[in-house]
């Protein structure tokens, strides 16, 4: 959290806002893309079955899809405006960061995904490795 | 039916989540540093922009990366697929030590060994949390 506290020019709860807001519809739209594809099935055995024509219908015609890629592009925008306000050497590393271990924890409670303390080591690993690369 | 142990052209799908967004990122910027500036007054630019090749490149590289990020997704867990995507910072960060010869701080080098390992950790485990049933998946194969 330090990382926050020490923004300039917006104050703390704004950046903190602004940092958030990407982490939460990114988070969103990668469980939500997940969910998507997990009820679709393996895209690998619908292919093989109905071609590729097959498996980019099975993807189109998924509204969970849709939805995933609406939070993705509004991260995105979410991503933009923050770059607006403050400096890309603390929101890409942040961002990248957080939403490693949100979408962990969304991992285990929306998408009932066996997050074994494999997975949170790995999580909080690649956390704290995607911060120092990219500070 | 829950893969657990991940096939060859699995690995092959999560190696190009690895490497075509990185790569797809650097021919964007290597596509846009070279144009001249573009303003909102002259939007025409920016799609001409698309077709010169290193942006159509990065374009294509992208396009492939989210191909096969939702291949995975249909496959594998969320949080085993997040860090192979992670490892494309690596991927970028090796490339410019070795390739363009830039400097990489010893916290780079950390931030290097700590996303391998991370990686690492949940490539061991199994891919895909098993399910006693798959509904969705029983109806596709009807």
């Amino acid at each position: 959290m330090m990382i926050l506290l020490s923004a300039a020019q917006p104050g703390p709860w704004t950046t903190t806002a602004m940092i958030a807001s990407i982490v939460l519809s990114s988070t969103a739209g990668e469980v939500l893309t997940a969910a998507a594809m997990k009820s679709i099935g393996d895209l690998d055995e619908i292919r093989a079955h109905s071609g590729m024509k097959g498996a980019i219908r099975a993807v189109v015609t998924c509204p969970l899809f849709f939805a995933g890629v609406s939070f993705l592009a509004l991260a995105f925008f979410a991503l933009l405006f923050a770059l607006n306000h403050l400096n890309l050497s603390l929101v890409a590393p942040a961002s990248a960061s957080l939403t490693l271990v949100t979408n962990a924890i969304a991992g285990k409670i929306f998408l009932k995904e066996n997050v074994d303390r494999r997975r949170w080591a790995s999580a909080v690993l690649v956390c704290i490795g995607v911060y120092l690369l990219a500070h | 039916m829950a893969h657990q142990k991940l096939l060859p052209r699995q690995y092959l799908i999560l190696g190009l989540v690895a490497v075509s967004a990185p790569l797809g990122d650097t021919c964007l910027s290597r596509g846009m540093t070279g144009l001249p500036d573009i303003t909102l007054a002259h939007p025409a630019t920016l799609i001409a922009a698309v077709f010169t090749p290193w942006i159509a490149i990065g374009i294509l590289l992208l396009i492939g990366f989210f191909a096969s990020y939702l291949t995975a997704l249909s496959w594998a867990d969320l949080t085993f697929v997040l860090p192979a995507t992670a490892f494309g910072n690596v991927i970028v960060a090796l490339l410019s030590r070795f390739w363009l010869n830039e400097a990489i701080s010893l916290e780079r080098w950390a931030g290097i060994v700590l996303i391998t390992l991370g990686v690492g950790f949940v490539a061991q485990g199994p891919s895909l949390t098993e399910r006693p049933a798959a509904p969705a998946m029983q109806a596709q194969e009807e």
